[in-house]
């Protein structure tokens, strides 16, 4: 299919747009997941593709696990696949297919063979869907070598990630963030993210750095909005690649700023920003000039009840609030 | 050298009760005629909370629903088979089952409004709150039986599941474990021929669910899911067995879901009209009617005051549902593990919700 050079498209059409040019031009790529068909994908991102691609957009019975090993064997042997889980907390249940076959079978098998495999993940929350349909998971994969992983927070990039995550030779797990596939932004056809593992300076700003990916970079920008009317000027970044994670780009901007926030969804403990913290420390100490605070969800569950989600989830508030905590050592 | 055989193996189907209310006396058991009105009366009360379920969703009032409308039949009738001590597994459309055992309808309505409370499950009523994720409470079920085995208890757990459920590894790992360690474990499939938009077919090429029971080596056994008596007599055999220690059994009742999957899905996007108007004239109260007019158990006046003791009940509890109070935030930090964390009393203070 034929698209516009440059358009205002939604970031679910932008994956979409990803998916029929990559069906489209290679005959060695399967796309499978539950309910892609008819259903058109339970946040309706496959569409129409099975119509277009019917042997090769397959709705498959409800075995995530076995999904992913099918998955494992077709890239084994020449095929490039992308695997939608449904919902990324339901992405646990193919563990043991991601982390102990996928991402470890090029260097078991000394580079003979790869598994080309993006595994699509909807994450996140604030709507209300409660403890196992909510999460953000990311800093669960953090620790596995052999996989990387994308969170692109916008249009352009989701994209450009999309086509990048899937000629890339290794198993990515793409994020994509329920609460962005409405949002509509530019898209330019020839815009190449390029290999993956590069941060994007979403906002230039001398006071506060605030790194954080997927959702959390609009909650950022919002906050560095609301810094700026009060005399604060927020750097933040937007890390659009977790593992592998340019530190490059966090650590150039704390040596100018001397303060660093991390937002994300998931849980602090073992997260993101656990991560990017702890290198920026053992990275650029002598620039720090002030507090460093991370913002995420509290160690619980996440709550059925919106009214309590919204509290437990971060918010702009808080990010401004973690900013202007950086400024000082109170 | 010939080919041997080494095996042959078999489906079995029960149905007692047809689609016109006729009984077949070969297989009609002698069920008292007070059991025979429970049914019918639960199946009216189930469906009366589902009706009234459906609009509070579009009002609002609760949080998005699953409606189990054209399967009371599988619900009520193995529901009124368990007996006390047994242990249940359902699946989130099994609110049913819950109401069929005497759940009360105020936790079912404040739990698909979202509050984790309404599956605290009263004492004496042994019931895990209901599992979203498709099919990963097989293997819980089957541990809870283990768990009675050990204990020597004349008891059975019962795991319910969908269709779409048994594709899953978890119910194929569940049913090997139970058959090997011989656990007084029911598996209750309701296949109601679709799981979402995917139609049984594109489940499993197994002509039955029911036959996956052979490649364990446990009981397996079909049964008309629209027909009340045929599924409390399956159910009941299959706990019979298990609580004299003779293993556990697969039960598939073939029914059909003549609502959409939950509120949040059009059906009528991916399944032929033809197919649910089909389905509709085999729903299970008109055969239990027919069959229970013809036994002297069923008028018109009877009928309507079931109806309205059912709509009588289900609006007081939605009334006790509504002015229930709101959970206490700090819930979910206390419920995180068996106690508090450091880091979760300092969190509770930073969100000024200790107590």
């Amino acid at each position: 299919m034929e698209y516009m050079q440059r358009e205002k498209i939604s970031y679910r059409k932008a994956i979409y747009r990803a998916l029929d040019r990559v069906l489209g031009s290679d005959e060695k790529v399967v796309f499978m997941g539950e309910d892609i068909s008819e259903y058109g994908g339970a946040f309706g991102v496959s569409a129409d593709l099975y119509r277009r691609y019917p042997s090769r957009v397959i709705s498959t019975p409800i075995s995530e696990g076995s999904v992913a090993g099918a998955a494992v064997g077709l890239s084994m042997t020449g095929y490039r696949v992308i695997v939608e889980i449904m919902f990324m907390d339901f992405i646990t249940l193919a563990m043991d297919q991601i982390i102990n076959h996928a991402a470890n079978i090029h260097y078991m098998y000394g580079g003979q063979v790869s598994c080309p495999i993006v595994i699509r993940a909807p994450a996140g929350g604030y709507r209300g869907y409660g403890p196992s349909h909510s999460k953000t998971l990311e800093g669960l994969f953090l620790g596995i070598p052999g996989l990387k992983i994308v969170a692109p927070s916008t249009v352009q990039d989701a994209w450009g990630a999309l086509i990048s995550a899937i000629y890339d030779n290794n198993p990515v797990l793409f994020i994509e963030h329920k609460l962005l596939y409405n949002m509509e932004g530019e898209i330019d056809l020839d815009y190449k993210i390029g290999p993956i593992g590069r941060a994007r300076i979403a906002r230039e700003g001398a006071d506060v750095t605030v790194v954080s990916h997927s959702y959390g970079t609009h909650l950022s920008m919002r906050a560095a909005q609301e810094l700026s009317a009060q005399g604060i000027e927020a750097e933040v970044i937007d890390l659009v690649s977790l593992k592998p994670l340019d530190i490059g780009a966090v650590a150039a901007s704390v040596e100018k700023t001397g303060r660093l926030v991390t937002v994300e969804e998931g849980d602090l403990s073992g997260g993101v920003g656990a991560e990017v913290v702890s290198r920026v420390v053992e990275d650029c100490l002598p620039y720090i000039d002030g507090r460093i605070v991370r913002v995420g969800k509290p160690d619980v569950p996440i709550p059925a009840s919106i009214m309590a989600e919204s509290r437990v989830l971060p918010g702009v508030d808080d990010i401004v609030d973690a900013a202007k905590r950086t400024l000082s050592w109170e | 050298m010939p080919i041997d055989t080494l095996d042959r193996f078999e489906v079995k189907y029960l149905r007692i009760i047809d689609e016109n209310g006729t009984a077949d006396p070969s297989v009609m058991p002698p069920l008292p005629d007070a059991l025979l009105k429970n049914i019918f009366e639960k199946i009216v009360l189930a469906r009366t909370f589902n009706q009234r379920a459906m609009s509070l969703q579009r009002e609002g009032r609760i949080g998005t629903y699953a409606s189990f409308y054209g399967q009371e039949a599988a619900q009520v009738g193995s529901a009124l088979a368990i007996a006390e001590g047994d242990w249940v597994f359902p699946s989130f459309r099994e609110s049913g089952v819950l109401i069929a055992l005497g759940y009360p309808m105020r936790r079912l309505y404040s739990y698909w409004a979202g509050d984790e409370r309404g599956m605290q499950a009263p004492p004496g009523l042994n019931v895990f709150p209901m599992s979203v994720p498709v099919g990963t409470q097989a293997p819980h079920g089957m541990g809870a039986a283990w768990a009675m085995k050990y204990r020597k208890e004349k008891k059975a757990s019962i795991t319910y599941f969908g269709d779409g459920g048994s594709s899953r590894g978890d119910f194929h790992e569940a049913l090997n474990l139970a058959g090997v360690f011989k656990v007084p474990a029911i598996f209750f499939c309701q296949n109601n021929q679709w799981a979402i938009s995917m139609p049984r077919q594109r489940q499993t090429a197994a002509k039955t669910i029911a036959q996956k029971a052979i490649g364990y080596g446990i009981e397996g056994m079909a049964v008309d899911g629209n027909d009340a008596v045929a599924v409390y007599k399956a159910t009941t055999d299959a706990l019979d067995r298990a609580k004299r220690g003779e293993g556990p059994t697969l039960i598939e009742a073939f029914t059909y879901r003549l609502d959409d999957h939950t509120t949040s899905d059009e059906a009528s996007r991916y399944r032929p009209k033809e197919e649910v108007e089909a389905w509709r004239v085999k729903e299970p109260l008109i055969r239990l009617r027919l069959f229970m007019e013809k036994k002297g158990l069923w008028t018109r006046e009877y009928e309507e005051g079931v109806g309205k003791a059912a709509l009588d009940a289900v609006d007081r509890e939605i009334e006790a549902y509504e002015g229930m109070a709101a959970p206490e935030p700090s819930d979910m930090f206390r419920y995180t593990y068996d106690e508090l964390t450091a880091r979760q009393k300092r969190e509770l203070k930073e969100f000024g919700w200790e107590r």
